[in-house]
């Protein structure tokens, strides 16, 4: 059997959620005919006639359509063709699908996918991670898959969870991360997973960083046997923080990993969270490593050092281990 | 399109008519007594009144059928609200905090609803029901049920300037989808005065632009009202794509209870726009034979005690209880992050 790449595993959880519920429908601009801008729906439109629909350049109603017929008891699927462009889309997601369960008891099953974070070139308005920005909204479910698998069972756990879920699925990884197949643990929304256990120090992450703290991992392995534990959350809201109080437990000593800008977000909420509930855990001050505090260059040499790379974290984690 | 479908109801059916005025009457009498308990500190947020908009929103949602349309009412509603359904107890309730409303006090005032029975709570930003009704009614279609379905909205002349009311009503004439979208022009966006809202001679002439039908209607004028409403409403559940019905007329309040409007024109409130609909209502159901002096002062009695038994049930019970409350966001508890 040919390998499935992580866009492969979009595409066939959209395919069986689709063949499997009838109310399941996906909306987004050229999603059709074209297969979207990333091919993640091809095909889908000639087998699932009247349930692929194409939508005009209009964030903000498609978020809105995809809100009223997801009160209206279908499962829509909305693809943001970039994670960026949601931002015109906000004021629905946030104030009417966050809200909307809270407020009047009656839940909004829908699914935004968001293709987010950084390629080579992509520059400052098609690179963007948004993670941080909705998982600070009550009543929102936010996910970042990190492997093949994940991307398959989560979006089918996202479109058959009846709260709103905000899908990031990382661009980077769309064609070049690959796997034999599609099966995994299946862990369920909410379960942080281990992805290389070790010892000496806990690397918490997600997403596309999960794989570059690994090649960290090795280099520090092979440096001098250091041993590091990578937690890939998964899903960052909610924040397994048990998983990675656990982990702190056993190393003491904690960097907290993300692509997104440095102010607030994803790794400031894991350490202050491991600062309160597990400050007696740690050896050493927790570390957080994220993008530079400027909008995402478009030249791939800027580029590659405004994000973390395998040598940016491992050069955090000995200074971390030396302390 | 036809300009001329045989099932299109121009008539001036009697009951509708009286269901219309009964509407607009209750809502009247419902929010003048809200006004008082506002001011003798009994609501806490604000108040929204309606008054001056009765006609155009009654005889909108006097065209729906509850259980089967999608209706989502706004800020100045509450005649629709009526004539679509809503118990005054879901409103009182709401206004005054009883946990049993429909809210349960987590929202308060206007925006309020009952999405599982077709009519959606607004939130405050403007224009950003217009892709939920369509999106409500998109998922109808693929569910094979939205064959004589309408849905309907209202919104004011200051929302016909937001990003959401432009990709809103493209989005459904793109899609063909049975909305009404009824714009009540009623001069002003809080303090905001038309020529500081949009440039356009009419704001019917946006109908063009967007590929629909348009409506326009003296807004005070309750039969002329009901006539229009008829119609766009019948071609929408024929199949003509989105309706859009712009009325003209005067608010005839604050924006909300703690404004007074003291920046309203003047010769605006002598104008034909600032007539009160309920005035001419009244006066058309006597002349055209719909209703007797004798029957109209009868309904406002009974409106009048429904309301006063409203207001009373709401005030006798409790409001959310922090401890009883189970600060859920999610549906599902998993997804319920404790702190």
């Amino acid at each position: 059997m040919s390998d499935v790449t992580y866009i492969d595993a979009i595409h066939a959880a959209l395919d069986e959620a689709m063949e499997r519920d009838p109310d399941v429908f996906l909306y987004g601009q050229d999603i059709g005919k074209f297969g979207g801008a990333f091919k993640a729906t091809k095909g889908l439109q000639e087998k699932y006639p009247g349930r692929v629909l194409d939508a005009p350049i209009s964030e903000d109603a498609m978020a809105g359509v995809a809100i009223g017929a997801a009160i209206e008891g279908a499962r829509p699927v909305l693809e943001m063709q970039f994670a960026d462009f949601s931002s015109v889309a906000f004021n629905q997601i946030i104030n009417q699908a966050a809200t909307h369960y809270y407020r009047t008891g009656v839940p909004v099953p829908l699914t935004m996918r968001l293709p987010s974070g950084g390629t080579p070139g992509s520059g400052p308005f098609h690179s963007q991670s948004m993670e941080a920005i909705y998982a600070h909204y009550p009543g929102l479910v936010v996910v970042t898959p990190a492997t093949v698998a994940d991307a398959h069972s989560m979006l089918l756990d996202s479109i058959a969870m009846d709260d709103p879920v905000i899908y990031c699925e990382h661009k980077f990884l769309y064609r070049w991360l690959k796997s034999k197949d599609l099966s995994g643990d299946r862990l369920p929304i909410g379960q942080a997973r281990i992805t290389r256990p070790g010892k000496h120090a806990t690397v918490v992450t997600y997403s596309a960083m999960v794989h570059e703290a690994v090649r960290a991992a090795e280099m520090l392995y092979k440096d001098g046997g250091w041993e590091i534990e990578v937690v890939d959350l998964r899903s960052v809201k909610p924040l397994d923080t048990d998983t990675i109080i656990a982990s702190v437990a056993r190393t003491g000593r904690l960097l907290a990993l993300g692509e997104a800008f440095p102010w607030g977000g994803v790794t400031a909420e894991v350490v202050s969270r491991v600062c309160a509930d597990g400050f007696h855990l740690l050896d050493a001050p927790p570390v957080r490593l994220n993008s530079k505090d400027t909008p995402i260059p478009y030249h791939p040499k800027l580029w590659s050092s405004h994000r973390p790379t395998p040598e940016s974290i491992a050069e955090e984690l000995r200074k971390l281990l030396d302390y | 399109m036809d300009d001329n479908p045989e099932n299109l109801d121009q008539s001036l059916e009697r009951n509708h008519v009286r269901r219309v005025f009964n509407a607009m009457l209750t809502a009247r009498v419902l929010e003048n007594k809200l006004g008082s308990l506002y001011k003798a500190g009994k609501i806490v947020g604000g108040v929204y009144l309606g008054k001056g908009q009765e006609a155009v929103s009654a005889s909108m949602a006097a065209c729906l059928e509850k259980g089967r349309d999608v209706y989502a009412p706004l800020i100045r509603d509450q005649a629709g609200r009526t004539a679509f359904g809503e118990e005054i107890l879901d409103c009182t309730r709401t206004y005054l905090g009883s946990v049993k409303g429909p809210m349960r006090g987590r929202d308060g005032n206007i925006h309020r609803g009952r999405p599982a029975e077709g009519m959606l709570a607004m939130i405050s930003h403007l224009g950003a029901a217009i892709p939920v009704v369509a999106g409500m009614l998109l998922a109808k279609r693929i569910k094979g049920e939205l064959d004589g379905v309408v849905g309907a909205t209202c919104v004011g002349d200051g929302c016909t300037s937001t990003g959401a009311f432009h990709e809103g009503l493209n989005t459904a004439a793109v899609e063909k989808l049975p909305l009404i979208l009824t714009v009540a022009n009623n001069q002003y966006a809080y303090s905001t005065p038309n020529d500081r809202q949009f440039a356009c001679q009419d704001l019917v002439d946006k109908a063009v632009g967007y590929g629909v039908r348009g409506h326009s209607v003296d807004g005070t004028d309750m039969l002329a009202c009901i006539k229009v409403m008829n119609e766009a409403v019948a071609r929408a559940r024929e199949g003509d794509g989105p309706q859009l019905v712009v009325a003209s007329m005067l608010r005839l309040t604050g924006h909300g209870e703690h404004d007074d409007g003291s920046y309203v024109d003047a010769a605006l409130k002598s104008s034909g726009l600032g007539r009160d609909s309920i005035e001419v209502g009244i006066k058309q159901l006597i002349e055209g034979g719909f209703a007797s002096v004798e029957e109209i002062e009868q309904w406002q009695q009974d409106a009048a005690e429904q309301v006063q038994q409203a207001v009373a049930i709401a005030q006798k019970e409790d409001g959310p209880d922090p401890y009883k409350d189970d600060w859920m966001a999610y549906s599902n508890p998993e997804m319920q992050m404790q702190r």
